[in-house]
């Protein structure tokens, strides 16, 4: 049988790059949909939204090696307590000065944010990164070697068979697969709470025009507040998946958000369906230009050239919607 | 009446001795000019992104890339063809320009904040880009299905490692003490200055205006939002580049990733604290901020003693790094809040008040 080659690479290993892509992208669907969720509610961009994520992975790890390393869900369950918090905060302490201030004003807060959260992080939790220990499987799991305590990731790589039709198996990291996971159904939990809880209908109604919300009975702050909850607690999830397999990383978990700000603008400002897509074609195109290229290229360039041709050609995105002005 | 003209005249004096006879007869304290070389430095930048965000109403978060594409156009110009300081100095800024316009062409067309993405994505890209310029190369060949095939590397950008610059001459002497790169940056930022003050005076500083203040109200009355956006977002990235010659001239050397959007934000924090769409605003910012981290760098020793004590999971190191960012952060939140405006703002109502004083006898 000939070797299938295309672009000089044999076809299972971009089989496995295209199936690896979408696995990334979907923890870049999660970055985008917490981003997306604010713009939603508040016509804000969260440009702090990756040190949401960090912090959020940061608890996590706090909380567990407090724990002892012996109970992940009620880790999880205090994490999610703690960012539940921190969204409120976010909303009273910062962005409820500023409502009704204009567009540049917002921003430059949510810039400020990455500041003083960058900030405050260095200061307690320093700079190097935290190997997170969730995926392994129970206490006393030992390196085999050395017999020190395990602190990578002990899963054993996904291979499925496909020799015989792209001449080669395609290898898949399980804590991909994991994160796949976990991140496709925390989207398909939020999308559906937003389509069919009230609570959706009434953070486009905030965003829409907070004074007029106000005036017919919505509680503008409380929701807000929860906007900024949920966001929190969908960054965290994000960073906490993320983190999952290569610990936690102060310098990169930063960047991955601002990898998702293409796949927002690529799906569409206000489309929670655009940001998943979004998230997911930005993953696979990382992976792919990875392969093909390096990883600076994958993860410096990419994901940003994607973004100037979504201003040059389609500055609405996919799905979003084409602005109307009324004067 | 002659009292009067006195007061006006008598800050101006009063300035000349102070920034320049002083620093000139080599009175002042060389630490004290290389901190306002520094400020002068980054205040240039500033200022082009006060055209930006403070007369147009549009964010830049590419402001660090493009001081970055002035600073490698003239250390390149210098180092390849021996070109003065002075001609590369203004070719840089005229390099740094045209980048800009090209990250600014697709984004000026819509409104909102797309211009801080298309900005995210140069503080990126030109990195990328200048760190290894053969990856550019290939991909060019690529996009031109192999017509086209530079011979673009990294010996000419030095790569990850960066560049030796030489410094300045002028009329036979090398510029290389901090009291001539104080002067030197002090014309510069004069000429600035004056650039900035009269372009807001012109037809095309009041055209801007009126599109920061409302868009649609500026089509209407026959101004075109673009072009105008376009031309101040070309001014922007100029200011950059010529800030960015001179801070590769002088520091002597340029690394690549000392270009970075915590330094974009910086700049942008700068502009807001001091007053965006006041002339003065940036120098108040950035006197602000650098001050504020002169004063940090020199109670940090004093901090790693208290911190760690207040706190005892505080790491020594980490008490370093973190507060820059965390009062830059506080200092920028606190004034969003109680005063937006900044701090050209402040003085002005503070000067306002003492002038309808009443006078007392």
């Amino acid at each position: 049988m000939a070797e299938c080659v295309v672009l000089g690479k044999p076809c299972f290993l971009l089989a496995q790059w295209l199936m690896t892509g979408v696995m990334v992208g979907s923890i870049y669907s999660l970055v985008a949909l917490g981003l997306v969720l604010i713009v939603k509610a508040s016509g804000i961009f969260n440009f702090a939204h990756g040190y949401l994520m960090l912090l959020g992975s940061l608890f996590c790890v706090t909380i567990f090696q407090a724990l002892g390393e012996q109970n992940l869900w009620l880790a999880l369950l205090v994490t999610a307590l703690l960012m539940v918090a921190v969204g409120f905060l976010i909303e009273r302490a910062v962005m409820r000065p500023l409502l009704g201030q204009p567009l540049l004003t917002t921003i430059m807060m949510t810039l400020a944010l990455t500041q003083l959260m960058q900030g405050l992080i260095t200061l307690f939790w320093g700079v190097s990164a935290i190997p997170l220990n969730i995926f392994v499987y129970g206490p006393g799991d030992m390196d085999p070697a050395t017999g020190a305590a395990l602190t990578g990731l002990p899963l054993k790589p996904l291979i499925l068979e496909s020799k015989s039709w792209l001449g080669g198996n395609i290898i898949i990291k399980q804590q991909f697969v994991l994160s796949f996971l976990v991140s496709a159904g925390l989207v398909l939990l939020f999308t559906l709470f937003f389509r069919y809880s009230r609570t959706g209908l009434v953070m486009r109604a905030v965003a829409e025009n907070p004074r007029l919300a106000q005036a017919v009975g919505l509680r503008v702050y409380f929701t807000l507040g929860l906007a900024w909850a949920i966001a929190a607690l969908l960054g965290a999830a994000a960073g906490i998946v993320q983190s999952g397999g290569s610990g936690v990383d102060g310098n990169t978990i930063p960047l991955l958000a601002l990898r998702a700000f293409p796949a927002v603008l690529l799906g569409g400002l206000e489309s929670i369906p655009g940001a998943i897509l979004g998230g997911i074609i930005i993953g696979v195109v990382e992976v792919m230009v990875t392969g093909l290229v390096d990883s600076t290229t994958g993860q410096e360039f990419a994901p940003f050239l994607v973004l100037i041709l979504v201003l040059l050609i389609r500055p609405q995105g996919l799905f979003g919607q084409r602005e109307v002005e009324r004067i | 009446m002659s009292a009067q003209r006195l007061s006006e005249w008598w800050p101006l004096a009063l300035a000349f001795v102070g920034f320049v006879l002083l620093p000139a007869l080599d009175l002042l304290p060389t630490e004290l000019l290389r901190l306002l070389a520094s400020i002068g430095t980054t205040a240039i930048s500033v200022m082009g992104l006060n055209l930006l965000l403070g007369y147009t109403g549009q964010v830049s978060l590419g402001q660090a890339a493009f001081v970055m594409v002035g600073a490698y156009t003239s250390a390149i110009l210098a180092r390849e063809t021996g070109l003065s300081f002075w001609l590369s100095m203004p070719l840089a800024g005229l390099a740094a320009g045209l980048v800009g316009l090209l990250f600014g062409l697709p984004s000026l067309r819509v409104r909102g904040f797309y211009l801080a993405m298309a900005t995210l994505a140069a503080q990126f890209i030109i990195p990328w880009v200048i760190k290894a310029p053969e990856k550019l190369a290939t991909l060019v060949g690529w996009l031109t299905l192999g017509l086209v095939h530079p011979t673009w590397d990294s010996t000419l950008t030095g790569g990850a490692t960066g560049l030796q610059v030489p410094a300045p001459v002028l009329f036979g002497s090398t510029l290389d003490s901090t009291r001539a790169e104080y002067l030197t940056v002090l014309a510069v930022v004069v000429v600035a200055f004056l650039f900035q003050r009269n372009v807001v005076r012109t037809r095309t500083g009041r055209a801007l205006v009126a599109i920061r203040d409302n868009e649609r109200a500026a089509e209407v009355l026959g101004i075109h939002p673009y072009t105008y956006k376009l031309q101040a977002f070309f001014l922007c990235a100029l200011y950059a580049g010529i800030a960015g010659a001179l801070q590769a001239h002088f520091r002597r050397s340029i690394s690549p990733d000392a270009f970075t959007l915590a330094s974009s934000i910086e700049q942008l924090g700068m502009l807001v604290v001091g007053g965006a769409g006041y002339l003065a605003g940036p120098l108040f910012g950035v006197s602000l901020f650098r001050l504020m981290q002169d004063i940090i760098v020199r109670v940090t020793p004093t901090l790693r003693e208290i911190v760690p004590r207040l706190l005892p999971f505080v790491a020594q190191t980490d008490v370093d790094t973190s507060f820059r960012p965390l009062i830059f952060g506080l200092t920028l939140m606190l004034f969003l809040i109680y005063q937006p405006l900044g701090m050209a703002h402040g003085v002005r109502q503070l000067a306002a008040r003492w002038r309808a004083r009443v006078p007392s006898r």
